[in-house]
């Protein structure tokens, strides 16, 4: 069922001319879900980023940009009433969101979205912080990262919880045993749609976390998001994988993981953590602790 | 048409019924509770055809009927007090949408500290959230009401979420004969649900909704809003006329008995006003002129039928079951505001009474009345039934009664 390259749809659901930063991760990630979705698709859209770069760039399906933290309830309401209404068949109903408003503020609403079994697709874009409102940490951000509520100074030095803490959405859905869970990264659209297309197929609730690397937030150049991107997935700090009914299957597999240096150093969120070889180390660590706990858990 | 023995959350959930809802989602809160449990019971029984979704919170409660509203579907929940605060960011933006949401509310007031009885703090702190405001005296009211919220709500000209508030306990609890609607009436007096010529999200014609409006036109959609809650008065007008043909009850927006001439005028809102009548007989027994005002429209707020009734009125005491910290109750500042204009301009008191679920008896209003009688100043903010600062002193507050310590 792999999406292959020459079968992306050509048509495009955004209109064109957008409000986002040059090499937004987002709006790029948006754009394939819709692909991958079609015109029968309802999308709701939690307040960030995206939210106010669809102001101009709208979609060319039914759009309803609502609240920071409410969007699982609002299509939770679209799903019943459509279905009381008997218009529910053959409608993708979408949720979009970023990491603060999944993660954070919308997570009691999301969870019990899909405790409540609603039928629809969320898709959370990860860039680990708050960028609409200008790059504040978030549930997701990573152990060590700079941002503007976790400043680097001369007592702390970034994002100071302990890196075991960092919320991981993916397993923390997977626990709410939903039919489909998918962890994936906007460097690989092609594995975005097939994501997305199972997603579709799924009865019932179905969860995306897209890696979304963004340039303004992480201290990039508007050209470097996909490298950091696909150096995230290639150093494993961030493993694409699907739980499909508890069936766990990484869905990249990488055979040599590259050293977190690299992933790093091209951002200057983590500026003082590459210019210190103790930390730095630290970082290493973690990372492989991450994976390979991850690894273990993969099904046979 | 049968006379059922209904409780106030009963009635109220028996509306939503006949009204054909086609999607609730509430989450309880003690004293509108009943509600949320009647409705499951009438959908688990088959017999009301709605979606019912078990939420999380209230946030998430009103939200989701944003959604099914979203989709042009008739939606409704309930809540009150802590539930209808967690709810307030969520009001602002239905009416924003223009969602024709009815909800109903069995009044309580807000913690802390905790406290489970009625009074219209609620409702009215959230004054301005676009809402038409409704508020039932007695049991047959709530249903009645609620009933017509969907039908003023939904109107063309108007597209706005409406509540329907009735005091916790005293209403929400209390069995009362009821009057039942058929569902003929019921579907004569309400448009189809689930058709309606707002814009609504679907595939097959895409809209885009909650964009940004920036400042250059901002002004103009919420003088458009402010309108349409203005015109809700001529709507609900209509509504009452149409509802008394069929019914022969009749419902006026800020109903007027005895005031011309009056010495004193009570207006009020809530089941008070009941005690109230009764108050105001004893009065009128003794050959007093004291006339009554029942406001059962807040939002809108009936102005003109408000200046009508003060034709030669002495004094009007303003009851408020609320207080506007730091000010006076939240009701009398919009009758001063319509009144100040007005060519037959009366002596206005407020009376703070009721916070917290006081028991509000014929003695209180007995007491209101007195008040007017006596000379306190230029003092217009009494609180009849708060102890003060001395148990057991009967007070009037703000000014400390001789010989009393604040
Ligand atoms: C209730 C509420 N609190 C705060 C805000 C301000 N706010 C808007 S977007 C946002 C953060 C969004 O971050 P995230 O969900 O990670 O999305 P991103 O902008 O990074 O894509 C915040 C805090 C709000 N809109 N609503
Ligand atoms: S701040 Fe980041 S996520 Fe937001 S628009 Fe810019 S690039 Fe996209």
């Amino acid at each position: 069922m792999a999406v292959k390259l020459n079968e992306v749809p050509a048509v495009e659901h955004l209109s064109g001319g957008n409000l986002a930063c040059a090499g937004c991760p987002e709006t790029l990630a948006f754009r394939h879900v819709l692909k991958a979705l079609g015109d029968n698709t309802i999308v709701i859209n939690a307040t960030g980023c995206l939210a106010v770069v669809m102001q101009m760039a709208v979609p060319k399906v039914p759009h309803f940009h609502v609240l920071l933290e409410n969007a699982p309830a609002v299509i939770s309401g679209i799903d019943g009433a459509l279905e009381t209404l008997g218009r529910r068949e053959g409608v993708n109903l979408l949720v979009v969101a970023g990491d603060g408003g999944t993660a954070d503020i919308g997570f009691s609403s999301l969870s019990s979205a899909v405790e409540r079994g609603q039928d629809f697709i969320y898709v959370c874009f990860d860039n680990e912080c708050y960028m609409n409102t200008g790059g504040q940490r978030s549930g997701t951000t990573p152990h060590g990262a700079r941002t503007s509520t976790t400043p680097v100074g001369r007592v702390t030095k970034g994002e100071d919880r302990a890196p075991a803490l960092r919320k991981d959405m993916v397993e923390i859905l997977a626990a709410h045993r939903i039919p489909y869970v998918a962890s994936t990264s906007v460097a690989y659209p092609l594995d975005l749609m097939e994501r997305v297309q199972k997603a579709a197929q799924v009865r019932g609730p179905s969860y995306i976390h897209c890696h979304s690397p963004c340039p303004t937030g992480w201290g990039m150049k508007a050209e470097e998001t996909i490298t950091a991107a696909r150096l995230a997935v290639e150093t494993g700090s961030v493993v694409m994988y699907e739980i499909e009914n508890g069936v766990r299957r990484v869905t990249r597999k990488v055979p040599r993981r590259k050293p977190v240096d690299a992933y790093l150093a091209m951002q200057s969120r983590f500026k003082h953590v590459t210019k210190d070889p103790e930390a730095l180390a630290a970082m290493q660590t973690q990372v492989d602790l991450g994976y390979e706990e991850l690894m273990a858990r993969m099904s046979p | 048409m049968s006379t059922r023995f209904w409780n106030g959350n009963m009635a109220a959930a028996r509306a939503a019924q006949r009204a054909r809802v086609q999607l609730v989602a509430a989450y309880p809160i003690t004293p509108q509770t009943h509600t949320v449990e009647y409705l499951s019971q009438f959908v688990a029984d088959g017999e009301l055809d709605a979606s019912m979704i078990k939420v999380e919170s209230e946030h998430s409660a009103l939200s989701a009927c944003c959604g099914g509203s979203a989709v042009g579907a008739r939606s409704f929940t309930a809540s009150c007090s802590q539930g209808l605060q967690l709810m307030s960011e969520v009001m602002y933006f239905a009416s924003g949408m223009r969602f024709p949401i009815v909800m109903a509310i069995a009044n309580r007031t807000l913690s802390a500290p905790v406290n489970i009885w009625p009074d219209h703090q609620d409702t009215l702190v959230n004054r301005d959230s676009g809402w038409l405001q409704l508020y039932a005296t007695n049991v047959q009211e709530i249903y009645d009401l609620t009933l017509l919220a969907f039908r003023v709500a939904e109107h063309v000209d108007i597209s706005l979420p409406a509540l329907v508030a009735y005091d916790g306990f005293i209403l929400s609890h209390a069995n009362e004969p009821v009057q039942e609607i058929t569902q003929e009436q019921a579907d004569a007096l309400l448009p189809p649900p689930g058709v309606t010529e707002r814009p609504i999200l679907d595939p097959a014609a895409p809209v885009q909704f909650g964009e940004v409006l920036f400042p250059e036109w901002y002004p103009d959609y919420e003088y458009k809003k402010h309108m349409a809650v203005k015109d809700a008065l001529a709507v609900i007008e209509e509504a009452f006329d149409e509802f008394a043909e069929a019914t022969g009850r009749r419902y006026a927006p800020l109903e007027a008995d005895g005031c011309e001439g009056a010495e004193v005028v009570l207006l009020g809102m809530g089941s008070m006003m009941q005690t109230a009548r009764m108050a105001v007989d004893d009065l009128r027994a003794q050959g007093r002129r004291v006339g009554l005002l029942t406001m059962r429209s807040f939002r809108p707020f009936p102005e003109e039928a408000l200046k009508a009734a003060m034709a030669g009125v002495d004094t009007l005491i303003v009851l408020d079951r609320d207080i506007g910290y730091g000010t006076a109750g939240m009701v009398y500042p919009d009758v001063t505001r319509t009144l100040y204009h007005a060519d037959d301009r009366p002596r206005a008191l407020n009376c703070v009474i009721g916070l917290g679920g006081k028991d509000i008896t014929p003695q209180t209003i007995l007491r209101c009345v007195e008040i007017a009688g006596e000379d306190h100043g230029d003092q217009t903010v009494f609180w009849p039934d708060a102890r003060g600062p001395a148990e057991g002193i009967p007070w009037t507050g703000e000014v400390a009664p001789a010989g009393a310590g604040r």
